[in-house]
């Protein structure tokens, strides 16, 4: 594609019109993915009518707690991240990679080629499209790239919204991914509620997105609409209910791989795994090969994966992380230090959703404010040249 | 902007994980030979019109047994040869068991080759210290055929290697053939001595004191159980061989090979990627500590 320069002005939808997005990206070939209510949480869905968005919901959430609240201005995104995150879509959490059938002197194999799924993801937050970036640089960064992410990842249009409400367990602003969101949408909204009109802001950041905007009526945003919408993001800014302070965050975590502080995560850590599930850039995975019943076919299937299983490391001599302090500090290690190391940037985009669902209200940003008030004497690197 | 900004992430030459991700290509077992009770070593053709890719000695390829699993084995063969893919493997568990009873025709699915390897094109004029536990000799044997065929240009080539009983010894003849060769040093040890065996007991650690190097000049390559490593690694440092002249094989959990599905992270390090050879100054900083 080629580059495309962001228009200067944004333009204005108004609510009554927003139907014609979803209208638009339809008739182009996209499925649209979207948030809707499910189960009392806000998830992300084929939604195709601008009535089925979660209008007049917002969330409450805390270490452990979400909830659903009505709000009286039937603001259609103003809520924030809830379980589910876009990578279920982009790189599927299980899927089958091929399959292969005896014959008569071996086997063959039989590779899958369903068609590639195109996908309008409309809502996606400026966490959240970090996280995508995060995938990209582990499924597509590397010499060997994952062609079925590459696919659905270039077939995708993304609709970016900007928050206008923080919520409780958010820490974007502490690292610089959020609540504004950056480049890489095709389109980006912001929605204002007044007294006087209930419509977005659009901001254009693709030439299919120019396109797709040309279907739907609009008009050039009046400096008043541009400066609320700024405004508005502003003051979700100022308003996370959560912060974590970066600075040195690599060399901390790297000089407290023997801090007590693992010992009392692990006591109340359930090791259940929730808060990589529920992670936008957790990206590990495991293959399963099965066998049917007569033994005569086989496939690959490809699942999320979770460094909080024991099965995990397993190697002949057992599971390399048996204790949960293990599993803890290797989860968060991998988050905010060694992904530096890895992909030069944090592994942690602050969304908060791990915070929101785990069980036990384990708060990564807690945590490392814990390592870094009872900073001990380590051990230095040599260490192991001295062992018994 | 948004697929140029996907493409400009990537290298120049990206290997594509094939349409829809990781499938191995088909291989025919050509030769089995037992080595002991419960290892054994297959070589492998391409049943289709493919060849086997050039690999360098210390890499590994996964290995797909129809149906039951995929797991990592090094390759155990001469690198000049690359067409002649061999594994050495020790029948351990699901995957290694059912491989343990293919016969030659048998068919055999392969990824690879993977990983990082033994630098020995950057280590000429040294003094090579071999040290391998077990099964460790299978990634290490490699790097003694090109050893051996580039004699001249190293120093002295030392073989430390223990075996359980005389009996568990791999690749016995072949060792017992560089045995006689003068410009070679191999000394074997077992942790239990059976039959007529005159020889070492004890740990291979245990050889390391006395072994025929120069230390200053030495760069040793190690392959092992961890807790064999440990010990050699220290062992080794006593000499006066530190960690930028010591390169070890890690082991880790593998499902891709491909630094993708994070099983065999190792601190910053995906071990199926930047290892499974590490030169020992990369991973001081772990090595030694426990559930990294
Ligand atoms: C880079 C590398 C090179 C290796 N080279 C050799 C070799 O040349 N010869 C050899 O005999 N063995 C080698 N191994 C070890 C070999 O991969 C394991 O013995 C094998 O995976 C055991 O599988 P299994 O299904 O028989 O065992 P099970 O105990 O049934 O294991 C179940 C699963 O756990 C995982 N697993 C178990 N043990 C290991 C392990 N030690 N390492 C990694 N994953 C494991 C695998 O996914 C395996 O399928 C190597 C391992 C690595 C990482
Ligand atoms: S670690 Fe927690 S806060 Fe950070 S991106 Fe993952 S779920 Fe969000
Ligand atoms: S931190 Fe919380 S969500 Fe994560 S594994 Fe532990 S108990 Fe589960
Ligand atoms: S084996 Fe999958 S990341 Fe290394």
């Amino acid at each position: 594609m080629a580059d495309y320069e962001q228009l200067d002005t944004p333009s204005v939808v108004l609510r009554a019109d927003l139907q014609r997005l979803f209208d638009s990206l339809h008739a182009r070939g996209y499925e649209t993915i979207a948030p809707r209510v499910e189960n009392g949480a806000i998830i992300y869905d084929e939604v195709t009518s601008v009535d089925a968005l979660p209008a007049g919901w917002t969330d409450e959430q805390e270490g452990g707690f979400y909830r659903l609240e009505g709000r009286d201005d039937g603001a259609l995104f103003g809520y924030t991240v809830g379980p589910q995150s876009w990578k279920r879509y982009l790189s599927p959490p299980i899927r089958r990679l091929w399959q292969a059938r005896k014959n008569g002197d071996g086997f063959e194999i039989v590779h899958e080629d369903a068609p590639t799924p195109h996908y309008a993801l409309i809502g996606v937050r400026a966490c959240e499209l970090h996280a995508i970036h995060h995938l990209d640089d582990v499924y597509l960064g590397g010499s060997t790239i994952d062609a079925d992410y590459q696919q659905r990842r270039e077939a995708a249009f993304i609709v970016a919204v900007n928050c206008g409400k923080a919520g409780n367990t958010c820490f974007c602003a502490s690292l610089g991914t959020g609540p504004a969101v950056g480049p890489g949408y095709d389109l980006a909204l912001t929605e204002l509620v007044t007294e006087r009109e209930h419509a977005f802001v659009v901001t254009v950041g693709s030439e299919r997105g120019a396109d797709v905007l040309a279907d739907v009526p609009h008009r050039p945003a009046a400096p008043g609409e541009i400066d609320l919408a700024e405004a508005i993001v502003a003051e979700a800014a100022r308003h996370m209910g959560r912060t974590l302070e970066t600075t040195g965050l690599k060399e901390l975590l790297y000089r407290s791989f023997e801090h007590p502080h693992w010992d009392e995560v692990a006591e109340r850590c359930l090791t259940c795994g929730n808060c990589t599930m529920v992670c936008p850039t957790c990206f590990c995975f495991t293959v399963e090969d099965t066998t049917d019943l007569t033994g005569q076919s086989a496939e690959r299937w490809r699942r999320a994966d979770s460094c909080f299983t024991t099965a995990f490391t397993f190697i002949t001599s057992g599971s390399q992380r048996a204790s949960a302090k293990a599993r803890y500090r290797q989860w968060l290690t991998h988050k905010l230090a060694t992904w530096q190391d890895q992909f030069d940037s944090l592994g942690c985009v602050g969304c908060g959703r791990c915070i929101t669902w785990c069980p036990v209200g384990i708060d990564l940003t807690a945590e490392v404010a814990a390592l870094r008030a009872e900073e001990i004497g380590q051990p230095q690197p040599e260490a192991v040249l001295e062992m018994a | 902007m948004l697929a140029t900004a996907i493409h400009e992430r990537q290298p120049a030459v990206a290997r594509t994980f094939a349409t829809n991700g990781c499938v191995p290509y088909r291989c025919r077992v050509t030769e089995r030979h037992q080595e002991n009770d419960d290892t054994f070593t297959v070589e492998l053709e391409p049943a289709g019109a493919r060849s086997h890719a050039a690999f360098a000695a210390g890499q590994f390829n996964m290995l797909y047994v129809f149906g039951l699993g995929e797991i990592p084995i090094s390759i155990s063969g001469d690198p000049a040869q690359p067409d002649r893919l061999v594994h050495t493997t020790r029948a351990v568990g699901t995957v290694t068991r059912a491989m343990a009873t293919l016969r030659r025709g048998d068919m055999i699915g392969v990824r690879g080759p993977f990983g990082s390897s033994w630098p020995l094109d950057d280590l000429k004029g040294k003094d090579i210290v071999l040290v391998g536990g077990g099964i460790g000799l299978a990634p290490l044997r490699p790097a003694l055929y090109q050893l051996v065929a580039q004699r001249g240009d190293y120093g002295r080539v030392v073989l430390l290697y223990g075996a359980r009983t005389p009996e568990d010894m791999l690749f016995r003849a072949e060792l017992e053939r560089w045995r006689s060769r003068f410009d070679l040093e191999i000394f074997v040890t077992v942790d239990r001595a059976t039959g007529d065996w005159h020889g070492n007991v004890g740990l291979v650690t245990a050889l390391i004191p006395r072994a025929p190097f120069e230390p200053q000049n030495a760069v040793a390559l190690i392959c092992g159980p961890e807790v064999m490593m440990r010990y050699a690694v220290q062992a080794l440092h006593k000499r006066g061989v530190g960690p930028q002249q010591t390169y070890l094989s890690l082991e880790r959990n593998m499902k891709c090979g491909t630094a993708m599905c994070g099983h065999c992270q190792y601190g910053p390090h995906f071990v199926c990627r930047d290892g499974p050879v590490f030169r020992m100054d990369q991973v001081q900083r772990f090595f030694g500590k426990w559930e990294v």
